[in-house]
């Protein structure tokens, strides 16, 4: 591809799409982190009334595809009268999509918890909240971050699918712009690179958190 | 508004023809990510750097990067070098190219767990790098990922949907079609993720299954 | 009249599916005794601390802490299923040291010791930590306050949970197989921890081991468990040099063996 230039004109559109695309994806990640957790410890909760309700939502989320749900909350639930607008759509269904493997990640993560620290939080009496939060999820969260840094990742990708549902995302505006200048090629590779970018931003980001969270108290090659 | 059963009813069958062309979709990407997979995975492992890099560098950059920007790469970029492929075809090919990269990291995991020891056997034995890699390490290397790769299989499958974006009929896009003729959504899109959602479990359990047989663990990608 | 036991147990039997762990056990310990707790491997001794502790719950039969019940609680009169509050009420008499330690790897030595005297006893941060530094250097660790689990032996961690399991000042505390894990050159620093809180302290002290010449010289009254059963209960002295159960005997004699 020895012909390929990079037009400075294409920057500035595809800038205001990568805005959108940031936005959505950090609105996104928020609700996921909510979802996941919320997930995760309601499929973990010894009552059904708590236990149903999340295994359904992760299951029906993880069950079906991220476009068929955002097609669904964007065409069908304004038949219900239910109207929510585009863009709040695609944070809440991508959100809750990325929540629902999260939400796994989250119970494999405290399922793996060694069964003799919550023993020992018993004979110290502490309350099942404070074994939670203190005991568990302080030790869970570390082998939570690869995991979720590839959910974010997907996350991250699955952004792109908001362009078909009218939101000029960084896709839409790189889709616009190929219609216009019929410069595909410029277009779509520069659109790779920068979702590559925000890949390693990612990346980059949960490496941080990993190394400055355990760093002090997880020895070289994992928990002894 | 209620679900009207006879409009159901009779998006059904024309449903069930867009889900037959996904299956198909689903089953050529998944033949070719097996095989470029493979490639990928075997290409990292080369003592030569400007093949090990290269290889590296790509299955990074297809994993980091939009299944849907890849397709619309692929559509409107490959007929200008003149390669004209249907919708289809090139449908098949970028889920095919995507999946490559997640299923050469699970045959990377696979070949890592074959013991150190096999690879000495087969030195001492004396046979040739293809020898031991077609009758040592990749009939030990493959079983064990066999439920990995059904969840890439399943995922694959739950992404065909974006090919409607370039107007392949899977069952996303005859839904579409048909919600956009009657101005009735609510049927044919709820039928499309009930199909998802009820083939997704029933190869869920298939994995699940498979990995009791085999006696591994796999995560959920 | 004998004052009343700490430890009062009555008919109490735990199974595993078929196979029956404890049986029928009565058994009543007075307020500072060392109890060893000695048998085969699988006589059920460990459950026996298990079910004390409340990390396993008895089939049938009671369990009364300073003549409360464990499992069951009063109200209106009549005996009920004890709630959360009460099982914590009554848990808080009770200690227990682990096999494997079980210190929480996130936090450091000192963190370990005042997490629970902070958030359960309600200990403000500063009383807990001077208890958790005196506590520390009383099983002589004072140069490890900021330490992570991991990068300590297994005989320091083991201190470190005893330390831990004291600052709550249980009234019964139960140490399980306590140097079982642990490198043969560790064992003496640990049991030399336990050979002075023995000496110095009231507490009611119940422990398992298969160390007898350890058990010798902790305990006043022995037990020797057996599948399920406590086959004999007698003075240390007369358990190891006239056993008077067969089975007893034939431990003892196994033990003296591979010892």
């Amino acid at each position: 591809m020895s012909g390929v230039t990079i037009d400075l004109e294409l920057l500035p559109p595809l800038f205001k799409g990568l805005t959108v695309t940031i936005q959505i994806f950090s609105g996104a990640a928020g609700v996921a982190v909510v979802a996941a957790l919320g997930g995760g410890l309601g499929r973990l909760s010894g009552r059904c009334w708590i236990r149903a309700p999340a295994t359904c939502y992760i299951e029906v989320f993880r069950g079906t595809s991220a476009l068929v749900q955002l097609y669904w909350v964007f065409y069908v639930l304004p038949f219900f009268g239910i109207e929510i607008g585009a863009m709040a759509a695609g944070i809440l269904v991508l959100g809750l999509n990325a929540g629902s493997y999260g939400a796994e990640i989250v119970r494999g993560s405290i399922l793996a918890v060694p069964r003799g620290q919550i023993e020992a939080a018993i004979a110290l009496n502490l309350t099942p909240f404070q074994r939670m939060w203190r005991i568990v999820l302080p030790q869970a969260a570390a082998a939570m971050i690869p995991p979720a840094t590839n959910t974010l990742i997907e996350l991250l990708k699955n952004t792109s699918l908001v362009s078909l549902i009218t939101i000029a995302d960084l896709t839409f505006q790189g889709q616009i712009i190929r219609a216009s200048t019929l410069k595909s090629a410029e277009v779509f590779l520069l659109l790779l690179a920068l979702y590559l970018a925000l890949s390693m931003v990612i990346r980059t980001f949960m490496r941080r958190i990993e190394k400055r969270y355990s760093l002090s108290w997880r020895p070289v090659g994992g928990l002894t | 508004m209620r679900i009207d059963w006879g409009a159901a009813w009779s998006a059904l069958p024309v449903l069930l023809q867009g889900l037959l062309v996904t299956l198909q979709v689903t089953l050529l990407g998944m033949s070719l990510a097996l095989l470029l997979g493979l490639v990928w995975t075997l290409s990292r492992r080369s003592p030569r750097r400007w093949i090990s890099y290269p290889a590296a560098g790509f299955v990074e950059a297809i994993r980091s990067t939009p299944l849907l920007v890849q397709v619309y790469f692929l559509f409107y970029v490959l007929p200008s070098y003149g390669i004209r492929l249907s919708p289809l075809a090139t449908g098949v090919v970028a889920v095919g190219l995507h999946y490559s990269a997640y299923t050469s990291e699970v045959y990377r995991a696979g070949i890592e767990g074959v013991p150190r020891g096999q690879w000495e056997a087969a030195i001492a034995l004396n046979l040739r790098p293809l020898q031991t890699w077609m009758s040592i390490i990749l009939p030990q290397a493959i079983p064990p990922v066999i439920p990995a790769l059904g969840n890439y299989f399943i995922a694959m499958f739950k992404d065909t949907p974006i090919l409607s974006a370039i107007a392949v009929l899977e069952v996303m896009q005859t839904a579409k079609i048909l919600g956009s003729e009657t101005f009735r959504y609510l049927e044919p899109f709820t039928l499309v993720g009930l199909l998802f959602l009820g083939l997704s479990l029933v190869a869920a359990a298939l994995v699940r299954w498979a990995e009791r047989k085999l006696g591994v663990r796999s995560a959920s990608p | 009249m004998n004052p009343p036991p700490i430890v009062r147990i009555r008919g109490l039997s735990k199974r595993y599916g078929d196979v029956s762990v404890i049986e029928d056990l009565d058994l009543d310990i007075a307020a500072g005794e060392h109890l060893a707790v000695i048998g085969p491997s699988g006589s059920g001794k460990t459950t026996f601390l298990r079910v004390l502790m409340t990390l396993e719950r008895p089939d049938s039969g009671t369990i009364e802490i300073e003549g409360e019940d464990l499992w069951l609680m009063k109200r209106n009169g009549a005996l009920i299923p004890a709630n959360p509050a009460h099982l914590r009420r009554v848990r808080a008499k009770v200690g227990m040291v682990f096999q494997h330690f079980n210190l929480f790897p996130h936090m450091t030595a000192l963190r370990n010791v005042t997490e629970a005297p902070i958030h359960v006893l309600g200990l403000s941060r500063a009383q807990a930590a001077q208890r958790g530094v005196e506590l520390l250097a009383k099983v002589g660790l004072e140069d490890k306050l900021d330490s992570y689990p991991h990068q300590l032996s297994g005989g320091q961690k083991q201190r470190v949970a005893i330390a831990r399991a004291l600052a709550m000042q249980p009234k019964v505390m139960l140490f399980d197989e306590v140097t079982s894990a642990l490198d043969p050159e560790l064992v003496g620093e640990v049991l030399g921890v336990l050979r002075q809180i023995a000496r110095e302290t009231e507490m009611t002290m119940i422990v398992v081991t298969h160390l007898m010449e350890f058990a010798r010289e902790i305990a006043n009254r022995v037990i020797f468990f057996d599948r399920g059963r406590v086959r004999e209960d007698a003075p240390p002295d007369e358990i190891f040099t006239n056993p008077s159960h067969p089975r007893t005997r034939e431990f003892l004699r196994a033990v003296q063996l591979t010892a």
